[in-house]
């Protein structure tokens, strides 16, 4: 039984790797700085669709909702393997927290992606670290979750069996379709993008795109986009009034936490005793220790 | 029914205890409700958990809320989250806190999204505060701080018109309060209902391993990063923590785990656990801020590095720059001749 799949993904900015000019002098980070990336456990749960759909047919549609520039993990998605993807994309989702956002996936999910046999995502973001996403749209898809998911063992007569790692504990468990997973990021090795598709999609637009694309080519916004649809190169995008949404749920208004400041983390100096690594220094550096009975 | 006020902690039970972070909550907790001037209470739920309630009394509920029943015995997600979901409709609580345990961060999102709510994940600390906004001051909200972006900054969230507040807490951060044996307070026993549509879930199986070490019990902590290179030199590590007395254990940094130079029960840092130790020894970790999370509120601190500019100098009190594989065997020589 072929399965169909939805994938969300997020671009975040890359925080695991604050190096060079990203770190200010003052010791703090240029938030602006950050090259943005596909959230690497998202591209986990890419790849455990892709592979689920290599074992048992369907189809992996992939959606992020974001800023317009997201569309950048979309065309790297189809280069991957995706089948479909889509941009949920509006200036009125800005500044969601995760009920809002999950809000909004769950509404674009019901209204235009029915009927699924599985959600997958990764088990968090790098920019926020919460993994409140993926629980928070099975609540509102109504569907029951598996967390940590670390392998798909089996899919037969509708059920599945998924292994879950929860650091020191180790579950097995069995649930029906559908469900809504997310995913570890020791579940697999996400493939690289495949050549052939990278030199097809590296032109696939979304909508925003396609102004600048027309002027570009000389031509008329409707030959554009009649040309990209043939070629099946324009990438979907939604906003509020495509998946019907209530705006008091969405965005700023949707989100009932409040970010009430931001501090820098700053290295604090500690007035660092340096000691020489030969025999003279460490024995110098343990005889203080032992002194001011830190040792011993 | 008038809305109440009281501060919750979700009590989770661990090998037929009550887990440690929630029992560090319960201190926080009853830090928070006397500042509000409002009553703690517990949520246990469980099979034969309802015998845990003194414990929860001893660490500073003023009410422990018992949900018991067979299909509770073992945590799934919707059984859970309907129980709970409909205990704090009923009772309004301000403010209702979890540990940001894999379960603790299973079950609140689920409950928050329920019921509409704010919640924040793997906050490092908690105070009451006001928010201002819109020229509107909210009093008395519970500020809910954690590290984002990778441990780079540190954001303070409120959830200003939306009760309860809602808050994972990380493990370790808090301190378990003195229990005060014999202290009493209000049992509440809940009727549960599950439905058969609840059981979608079922565990197969289900393996526990022990923690292989508990470094949030010891006084000095002697921890490896990348730098060791081998899983080999790790022993190096383990002959000086030796030295060093039994209150000594073995700690190491992520890229050490991924490396596989040792398990990730040792791991400490955001993604491991939260230490504070007398000594902590850090031995070829460069001191990435996900790691310096985890530790930098050791007593003292002691880096060995061969760059000079590794993060990790900048919040040690004792630095040698230079290759650990060559610096620990002469710390243990000179341990040997001093103690």
């Amino acid at each position: 039984m072929p399965l169909r799949m939805i994938v969300l993904a997020k671009q975040v900015p890359d925080t695991k790797h604050v190096v060079g000019e990203v770190m200010k002098p003052d010791g703090t980070v240029n938030r602006g700085a950050l090259a943005a990336i596909f959230n690497p456990e998202d591209l986990n749960a890419l790849e455990l669709g892709l592979q689920l759909k290599e074992r048992y047919g369907g189809e992996v549609i992939l959606m992020t909702m974001g800023p317009p520039r997201a569309v950048e993990i979309l065309q790297d998605a189809l280069c991957r393997g995706a089948d479909r993807v889509i941009l949920l994309s509006d200036r009125r989702f800005a500044a969601s927290d995760t009920l809002a956002t999950s809000y909004t996936i769950a509404q674009a999910i019901t209204t235009r992606l029915m009927p699924y046999d599985m959600v997958l995502c990764g088990r968090q973001a790098i920019d926020g670290d919460t993994a409140q996403v993926g629980p928070q749209v099975a609540d509102k898809l109504g569907i029951s979750q598996v967390t940590f998911a670390e392998a798909v063992l089996e899919y037969q007569d509708g059920k599945f069996r998924i292994q879950r790692d929860l650091g020191r504990t180790q579950e097995t468990v069995e649930v029906s379709a559908p469900v809504l997973l997310t995913v570890r990021r020791t579940a697999n090795s996400p493939r690289w993008p495949n050549a052939r598709l990278v030199l097809k999609y590296r032109r696939a637009r979304c909508a925003f795109d396609i102004e600048k694309e027309a002027q570009r080519q000389g031509r008329s916004v409707d030959e554009v986009l009649a040309h990209l649809g043939e070629k099946g190169l324009f990438i979907e995008t939604w906003g509020a009034e495509d998946i019907d949404a209530d705006l008091a749920r969405i965005g700023i208004t949707g989100s009932p936490t409040k970010v009430k400041k931001v501090d820098n983390v700053v290295l604090a100096g500690r007035n660092l005793r340096l000691f020489r690594g030969d025999d003279a220094g460490v024995r110098e550096l343990v005889t203080e220790l032992v002194e001011e009975r830190t040792f011993g | 029914m008038t809305p109440h006020n009281d501060i919750w902690v979700f009590a989770e039970v661990e090998g037929g205890q009550v887990a440690d972070v929630s029992l560090e909550l319960l201190g926080k907790g009853r830090e928070l409700a006397e500042g509000l001037g409002v009553k703690l209470a517990a949520v246990i739920l469980g099979s034969g958990t309802r015998r845990l309630a003194s414990v929860l009394f001893a660490h500073g509920a003023d009410m422990v809320y018992s949900a018991e029943h067979e299909g509770l015995a073992e945590y799934t997600t919707l059984p859970y989250a309907r129980v709970l979901t409909a205990l704090v409709r009923d009772r309004k609580p301000e403010i209702v806190l979890y540990g940001a345990t894999p379960l603790g961060r299973d079950l609140a999102p689920r409950v928050a999204s329920a019921l509409r709510a704010g919640l924040t994940a793997d906050c490092t600390d908690l105070q009451i505060g006001s928010y201002e906004s819109g020229g509107r001051l909210y009093q008395r909200k519970l500020l809910q701080i954690r590290p984002a972006w990778g441990g780079n900054i540190i954001a303070t969230i409120v959830s200003p018109d939306v009760l309860p507040q809602m808050a994972t807490v990380r493990e370790g951060v808090m301190h378990v309060p003195e229990p005060q044996d014999g202290r009493e307070g209000i049992l509440i026993d809940v009727p549960v209902e599950i439905p058969p549509e609840d059981h979608a879930v079922r565990i197969l199986e289900r393996q526990t391993h022990p923690r292989r070490v508990d470094l949030r019990a010891a006084d000095i902590i002697v921890s490896g990063g990348y730098g060791l290179g081998s899983k080999e030199n790790f022993a190096l590590l383990e002959e000086l923590a030796s030295l060093l007395g039994a209150r000594a254990q073995i700690g190491a940094s992520r890229a050490a785990v991924d490396a596989g130079f040792v398990h990730a029960d040792h791991q400490v840092g955001q993604t491991g656990t939260t230490v504070r130790p007398k000594l902590y020894i850090a031995c070829g970790i460069s001191g990435a801020v996900q790691h310096r999370a985890g530790m930098e509120e050791s007593a003292k601190i002691i880096a060995i590095n061969t760059d000079p500019e590794a993060p990790i100098f900048q919040i040690a009190h004792y630095g040698i720059v230079g290759d650990v594989r060559e610096v620990i065997p002469r710390l243990i020589k000179a341990l040997k001749g001093k103690l």
